[in-house]
């Protein structure tokens, strides 16, 4: 079993108001030294298969098809071998 | 000729009984209900995809509607020269198909907005704008939290050479400025059409001032267009 | 098989004391059982004897409000909300509901689920709701945490109900400092049903099916009601995990599956599962309809692994409904609900045992006879009462305490008026709620004093409206809650509407300070007085007490809905925007009226002065009533072109408010004299309504007033082409453009928010 952190994030020439709305806010709160924030979203991904290659391919895959928006985001994904029970834990 | 409506209903569309009724009641049209499940969309001359929260808006407005059943129907059927009318949330859908350019984001402000706007008329010579005329200014509502139109430089730029883009937001004296941008739309863009010009997609809901006891009938003019341009095709 | 669970804390009197329970009730529950309760049977004690599930501080109280009327169909108590007939087959199903301990903790879930809950309430019956309003509290805008309530709060209702699909027309917001730490949320839905298809919440048939619809069951909210009655400490902060957490989507398609459902005939009972879920469900179907049930806790659907059949019995898991029905029907359910993506899981059996039995796999959980848990033999009490001593101070105050104002300074404390958040614009929170999905709205909020929403398929219409000033209440609540009424009638009646019925939220604090009881006690007297007087029955509502803070308690601040019927729909509704230049204005009072020296109360004196002293206005339920019947006759005859009621900010604000929503429109007034300039212009007297009539129409209007004792119609001037002139006596005191009017009442939210 493998376990793919997804994270989805806007392309840069993206105009994110909700980063900007942030990083106001940050320096309203004395942080100065931030410059920029920008907003997006993960997505973790349980997946069945056979190797860490063949879970990326399906993770790229899902990602194309469906969880991101090829107009404006664009995405990463991180693999990571886990034991079966794990995907069990939490919400079902 | 009267003309055949069929309202596309997700999981979570709740402007489809208000098509329905401009539809039905006030024009009465034919107009049918299309399901989601269904393969197909059956015997209708416009499909309207209506505002909504398909599947709860849930990762993007409109991502998940576009895989249901009918929309495979509802693809053909625009490729095959069909009319396709967008509303809100099917402005959305109809984008993540792949059927109109660009897409729809969070409103600039971060907040949803619902109120009346009005809008320039850019392009009235198409099915869904004939009987308004270019310039003119119709005051039709919002309501959305996002419908901020983006699309890249280029297809900017394809789509005002192709004249696509029918209604921008605009000052009610017609102008089109950054205050009456309700949403940080790019270019004011309110409403467009594929370059084919069967598939619209409107942020504004027309289906919902069609009565003048809701306090707005501009609403009407395009109903009327398409029901013009269906007798015109039809004859 | 069910999971095997780890053993359940020893039950003892401490441990019910945790609960929530007093040492009294405790020894009530063994004396009635003869035994020790179970872990499960003590943690439905302790919810189900919570205030907010049983009432046990207020039943004595609401039993004295008037519940009868010609027009209800159902009885105030039996069913989810009162059921209004409203004629050509329809009936109305309306309740206001308070959702403010979870939204003092966090904001954005629990406004949204307490509107979810609200909703829910209406569709159980089987009536499809048409809109929501929503009466709002909050602390001073000043302080940035009260800013983050309000937004969350806002961005709460805006987001559950637009994606549900239900307008929100109206409601009110108010900011007081009272309500800082303890902001008030009542919902209010309204939904229409043909009365041949109504449902109902008892289980009354021993051997029906029990069936669980909607959502899965997970840990969300447990306790959530205890909660809720609790007052707010330091603390709450931690409690975060009793809050709740709405799906608005998962809402929408439990609606359309339980409207089909009903439809189709298979619903024989369905209660919706809000605070304390399968517990409250299905003990007060029981308790309804006289029956028992046997339950299966192992059978239902849950989200999380390893929940006790404590944890389910008790969790408040939104979206989710329990419904009984004919044997065989509960195949037609599972694919009614399947369709919308729903569960329909059978849990269990009506039985005739009189008992409410919970099993997990072969153990029996809990054995409890609903009518002494949600039934007639929970307790009730009957609390001290002492007069507040505070009102010793409040009432001491005289006009003359303040100096009068000087006609230099008029247009000043106009615009300041017109600049106070609790007068000013909320169009910032209006315009970020869908208005008008499902197209039925006839007036939006903004212009109007009360929203008016058709009846799709007749020539009918509702008006409806919340109303509730704390302030008021506060220095006089048998008087405050009266005007509270008075004024919600008004509203509807100005709006073109004719009062009906009534649905109340009443939000106080600790039941047990006597002083706080006291409150409570004069409000209800004065809530049944007024709506004897006006012919508007109360049919049901909710209590939320306990709305204090380490500051003190709140306003005691009871909320009315009130429901109009509009007659005819298409000439009736009418705004408080001006139609036409020429028309001409009239003060409509009762007759005899002249201004009084007062100030007692009023937005100016605690805007301008900064104090909240006095008394509350004097009212005359029977000058409202005639004043309310002439405003109707005249909206009747089609003679009224504009009206609006005489209310926060005196006559001064509802004629500017009038000039601020009518583009290219204003006025020209000179109002009746003498006495105070302050208290002529910003007084807040009652049983006032401003409205206009043609200039062809005066005789007309004064032929209409002729058949009305008790009123007067006093000429303020006309409708001219821009800004507000006012004359007191001779002495013109105030000549204002528009602009000058509209800047401070738009621009106050925004820019106290940003």
């Amino acid at each position: 079993m493998y376990k793919a952190t997804i994270a989805i994030t806007l392309r840069p020439s993206i105009l994110d108001p909700e980063g900007k709305t942030l990083q106001h806010a940050l320096t309203n709160l004395g942080y100065d030294e931030v410059d920029q924030v920008r907003m997006g979203k993960q997505a973790e991904v349980w997946i069945d298969a056979e190797s860490e290659a063949e879970a990326r391919r399906v993770a790229t895959e899902t990602c194309e098809e469906l969880l991101a928006n090829p107009v404006t985001e664009n995405f990463d994904v991180q693999i990571e071998s886990v034991p079966r029970e794990a995907a069990k834990q939490g919400t079902a | 000729m009267p003309a055949r409506f069929g309202v596309v209903v997700f999981p979570g569309s709740n402007c489809d009984h208000d098509a329905y009724h401009a539809a039905h009641h006030v024009f009465d049209q034919e107009t049918r209900f299309i399901w989601h499940e269904e393969e197909s969309i059956g015997d209708v001359d416009v499909v309207i995809v209506p505002g909504g929260f398909s599947y709860g808006d849930y990762l993007r407005s409109g991502a998940v509607a576009r895989f249901s059943p009918v929309m495979q129907d509802v693809v053909r059927f625009a490729e095959e020269g069909g009319l396709v009318f967008g509303i809100c949330n099917g402005f959305q859908v109809l984008c993540e198909a792949g059927l109109l350019p660009g897409t729809l984001m969070r409103n600039e402000s971060l907040r949803f907005v619902c109120k009346d706007t009005p809008l320039r008329v850019e392009n009235a010579d198409t099915p869904f704008t004939n009987g308004l005329t270019e310039d003119q200014v119709v005051t039709i509502p919002i309501s959305h939290g996002e419908g901020r139109y983006y699309a890249d430089e280029d297809v900017l730029a394809r789509i005002e050479a192709h004249d696509q883009v029918l209604f921008r937001y605009s000052t009610a004296d017609g102008e089109v400025t950054d205050d009456a941008n309700p949403n940080g739309s790019a270019r004011g863009i309110a409403g467009l059409v594929n370059e084919a010009g069967n598939v619209c997609g409107l942020m504004p809901h027309p289906e919902r001032c069609v009565e003048s006891l809701l306090g707005g009938d501009d609403g009407r003019l395009i109903f009327e267009s398409l029901l013009a341009h269906v007798s015109t095709v039809a004859a | 098989m069910p999971e095997t669970l780890p053993q359940p804390p020893e039950v003892d009197r401490a441990l019910a004391l945790d609960h929530g329970l007093t040492s009294d009730e405790y020894d009530e529950i063994l004396d009635r059982l003869g035994r020790t309760p179970t872990f499960t049977e003590l943690g439905i004690y302790s919810v189900m004897w919570s205030e907010h599930c049983s009432y046990k501080n207020s039943t004595a109280l609401l039993q004295t409000l008037p519940t009868e009327g010609e027009q209800l169909l159902a009885e105030v108590g039996e069913e989810n909300a009162g059921l209004v007939d409203v004629g050509d087959g329809k009936a109305v199903a309306f309740k206001i509901e308070s959702h403010n301990h979870p939204s003092a903790v966090e904001p954005y879930e629990g406004a949204a689920t307490g509107v979810g809950g609200i909703h829910r309430d209406i569709f159980t019956m089987g009536a499809r709701p048409i809109c929501a309003l929503d009466s709002l509290r909050f602390g001073s805008l000043e302080a940035s945490r009260v800013r983050y309530l309000f937004d969350g709060v806002v961005r709460g209702i805006g987001d559950y109900g637009n994606s549900f699909g239900v307008p929100t027309v109206g409601g009110e917001v108010y900011f007081e400092d009272a309500y800082e730490g303890n902001p008030l949320v009542n919902a209010m839905s309204v939904g229409v049903v043909d009365t041949d298809r109504t449902a109902s919440a008892a289980a009354e048939t021993p051997g029906h099916p029990v069936v669980l619809v909607g959502a899965t069951t997970g840990r969300d909210g447990i306790h959530g009601a205890t909660f809720a009655s609790a007052e707010i400490d330091e603390d709450s902060e931690e409690d975060r995990p009793s809050v709740q957490v709405g799906d608005p989507f998962t809402e929408k398609l439990l609606l359309e599956a339980t409207l089909e459902a009903i439809r189709e005939g298979v619903v024989a009972g369905i209660q919706d599962m809000g605070a304390a879920g399968i517990t409250s469900s299905a003990f007060e179907m029981s308790a309804s309809g006289g029956t028992g049930m046997d339950l299966y806790l192992d059978r239902v659907p849950t989200r999380e692994t390893g929940m006790t059949p404590y944890e389910i019995l008790l969790s408040e898991s939104q979206e989710r409904m329990l419904v009984v029905c004919e044997p065989g029907d509960e195949e037609t359910l599972a694919e009614i609900y399947g369709k919308w993506d729903l569960n329909a899981q059978r849990i269990g059996t009506v039985t005739d045992t009189g008992r409410v039995r919970a099993h997990w796999g072969d153990d029996e959980v809990a054995v409890l006879d609903p009518a002494h848990v949600a039934g007639d033999d929970v307790p009730v009490y009957d609390r001290d009462t002492e007069r507040p001593s505070y009102l010793e101070e409040t009432r001491s105050f005289e006009a003359s305490d303040v100096p009068d104002l000087e006609a230099a300074d008029v247009e000043d404390a106009l615009t300041t008026l017109l600049g106070s958040p609790n007068i000013a614009s909320k169009r910032w929170v209006h315009e970020q709620y869908d208005t008008m999905v499902r197209t039925n709205t006839v007036v939006a909020p903004g212009p109007s004093d009360a929203a008016v929403m058709r009846l799709k398929g007749t020539e009918k219409g509702l008006a409806v409206k919340t109303d509730g000033n704390g302030r008021y209440v506060y220095l006089n609540p048998r008087r405050g809650a009266k005007i509270a009424v008075a004024e919600a009638a008004r509203n509807v009646t100005c709006a073109g509407g004719t009062p009906v019925a009534v649905t109340n939220c009443c939000n106080f604090g600790n039941p047990n300070n006597p002083e706080v009881y006291w409150t409570f006690a004069e409000a209800i007297g004065g809530m049944g007085d007024a709506c004897r007087a006006l012919g508007t029955p109360v049919t049901g509502g909710n209590v939320s007490l306990y709305n204090e803070h380490p500051e003190g308690a709140i306003y005691p601040t009871p909320t009315i809905g009130m429901l109009g019927v509009v007659d005819d729909l298409h000439t009736q509704p009418t705004t408080a925007a001006l139609r036409s230049e020429g028309d001409v204005t009239f003060l409509l009072t009762p007759r005899g009226w002249t201004h009084p020296d007062r100030l007692g109360g009023t937005e100016y004196l605690s805007t301008v002065h900064d104090r909240v002293a006095g008394d509350a206005p004097p009212l005359d339920l029977e000058e409202e009533r005639a004043v309310q019947a002439a405003t109707q006759a005249l909206i009747r005859d089609g003679l009224v072109q504009h009206a609006h009621d005489v209310s926060d900010g005196g006559l001064a604000v509802c004629l500017a408010e009038s000039v601020i929503h009518s583009d290219g429109l204003g006025l020209e007034a000179t109002l009746p004299g003498a006495g105070r300039l302050d208290a002529a212009l910003f007084g807040e007297a009652q049983s006032r309504v401003v409205l206009s009539t043609r200039p062809d129409d005066e005789a007309s209007l004064e032929t209409t007033l002729a058949a009305h004792d008790g009123v007067q119609a006093h000429r303020l001037g006309p409708v001219t082409p821009g800004g507000l002139r006012l004359t007191v006596g001779a002495d013109t005191v105030l000549d204002a453009s528009p602009e000058t009017l509209a800047a401070p009442y738009e621009g106050a939210i925004p820019d106290a928010v940003t």
